[in-house]
């Protein structure tokens, strides 16, 4: 049995080199398909256009309203909903890519890499992508639309522990699709974008939670992105947060031990799914398996 | 039945949420529910129609569809042929279960006219497909990012989740080259009690100018496939597969 020490000399900087290739692999892969300026655009279109979906709405409806808490929570909200699928979908499309595009899962599994750290590498890039779709559209938000925040008002600790805490909790989110991901052939492709989707649903990201029946807030309440979605508004803007009271009976030090606790459930469940479901798919043949769907 | 409708249904949910949290009029849960069953056939023409050349030539398959006897005119009115069953069924139980859950009232003004209208759509939106096709047979890597940039942008033009009413004319008339734009409009002012007063132009014009793209797009995509088909030999993009 290997001691402590002999985990950390060789574990640890498997780990690190595994997760660090990945990444620059995963940059190539997301970016260089077109030049430089092409691939801005790109990245900005689609989150933008997301968030307009929103705006117009909204707009129909209030007739241009914008300073209305409601609209900065929406706003905000699915501003930082960009970060959930851009994670989850990165990791758990590492894996339909590698196999059935690239065709080097199985060449991958025989490397001496460390296959978690690969594939939370490859999300890695879509989180980069992600960041700047994010900073571009809340900064469109504050520019065009009313959104108001202050840079001196923000509780810059709270959103970097919140933040960071956040990208670790989806990334775990991300490995136990990745998992499921191994071993399903059919639809499998867009299970990230679908289940970031239904979790739209769930967290609060765009309407507050008591908007639901009440049978379906329980699920936005374990839903571990309402946490921490309500982090980041009340560290952004707090006064908008505190408009609407689904979780006005927490303090901040609660909410960021919540989503704490929550990555730590959902980091133990990951690592548990994930080597179940690698297993299966690997007495199942299904490391290499190519469906051609 | 998981991927396929209660997926799609759980982000219906959302933006009726999201109407529901600002004090929306009931007739517009109707035309969330509604624009969400129709994104089920962009999402089919997009990635099962226009890319499927594309996915082809990554598989390897182009080059055989290209030998065997049969003209890819044909082939892709085959797919958006079974395409267009299947996603219909899926549409349909979106609007189903959209309609029971978020108590949805229909108050439908004329069948016939909503039959016409659903079928011109459908005609033009896989004449619109194959079109596409065509110009993915020269893409490579860049199709599936194509694909993937005309999903948001295009909610946001063809107005799946609203009226496109409250856009200016021009964009609204711009946004009408996809035939869902026109489509969706009609039929809402079909369906909806409130919908002839948010209607973008009259029904009967609305028909008009489908039918118009209906023709105008198989025809273009008669004659794109042919050139594009040609090109690609020439420039030897058949079985090109730049990874």
């Amino acid at each position: 049995m290997q001691s402590t020490d002999q985990l950390t000399t060789t574990a640890l900087p498997t780990f690190k080199r595994s997760f660090r290739v990945a990444a620059w692999l995963g940059w190539q892969i997301e970016s260089n398909w077109t030049d430089p300026f092409l691939f801005a655009i790109y990245s900005i279109i689609k989150p933008l256009a997301g968030a307009a979906i929103l705006v117009v709405m909204y707009s129909v409806i209030t007739s241009g309203d914008f300073t209305s808490p409601i609209f900065t929570y929406i706003y905000l909200g699915n501003a930082f909903y960009i970060y959930v699928g851009a994670v989850m979908t990165g990791i758990s499309w590492a894996v339909i890519d590698d196999r059935e595009h690239y065709k080097t899962l199985k060449y991958m599994y025989i490397a001496p890499i460390n296959i978690p750290a690969y594939l939370i590498g490859r999300g890695d890039a879509k989180f980069l992508v992600a960041s700047i779709s994010v900073l571009i559209t809340i900064l469109f938000g504050v520019f065009f639309l009313h959104v108001i925040i202050d840079p001196a008002a923000i509780n810059w600790l709270l959103f970097i522990v919140s933040l960071l805490i956040g990208v670790v909790m989806l990334a775990m989110m991300g490995l136990i699709l990745a998992g499921v991901s191994l071993r399903t052939v059919q639809h499998v492709w867009f299970i990230g974008d679908a289940v970031a989707g239904a979790l739209f649903l769930f967290s609060g990201a765009i309407f507050p939670l008591e908007v639901l029946p009440s049978w379906l807030q329980v699920l936005g309440y374990i839903n571990p992105i309402t946490y921490w979605l309500e982090l980041l508004r009340r560290s952004l803007i707090g006064s908008v947060a505190a408009t609407f009271p689904t979780l006005q009976g927490f303090t901040n030090q609660q909410l960021v031990a919540i989503l704490v606790g929550l990555t730590i459930i959902f980091g133990v469940i990951s690592v548990f799914v994930f080597r179940y479901c690698e297993r299966v798919a690997r007495e199942r043949g299904m490391i290499d398996m190519v469906t051609n769907y | 039945m998981f991927f396929d409708i209660l997926l799609p249904m759980l982000s219906v949910s959302a933006y009726v949420f999201v109407y529901r949290a600002i004090g929306a009029p009931e007739d517009y849960i109707g035309f969330v529910v509604v624009g969400g069953a129709m994104i089920a056939f962009w999402m089919n023409v997009l990635w099962s129609m226009s890319s499927q050349l594309y996915w082809e030539k990554e598989q390897g398959n182009l080059a055989l569809f290209i030998m065997s006897p049969s003209s890819l005119m044909a082939i892709l009115l085959g797919m958006a042929l079974g395409g267009l069953v299947a996603t219909t069924l899926r549409a349909l139980a979106i609007i189903l279960l959209g309609s029971v859950f978020f108590s949805v009232d229909y108050a439908v003004s004329s069948f016939s006219q909503l039959f016409v209208v659903f079928t011109l759509t459908m005609v033009a939106l896989y004449g619109l497909g194959m079109m596409a096709a065509s110009f993915y047979l020269l893409l490579s890597r860049e199709a599936w990012h194509i694909s993937n940039l005309a999903q948001e942008p295009i909610y946001l033009a063809s107005g799946f989740y609203f009226p496109i009413k409250n856009f200016s004319f021009w964009i609204s008339a711009a946004a009408s080259l996809i035939p869902l734009t026109l489509g969706l409009d009609a039929m809402r002012q079909l369906v909806f009690e409130t919908g002839p007063s948010l209607g973008f132009l009259s029904v009967p014009l609305e028909i008009m100018i489908l039918l118009v793209l209906s023709i105008v797009f198989l025809f273009a995509a008669r004659l794109l496939l042919a050139y594009m088909e040609k090109l690609a030999i020439r420039e030897g993009r058949l079985t090109e597969n730049r990874r």
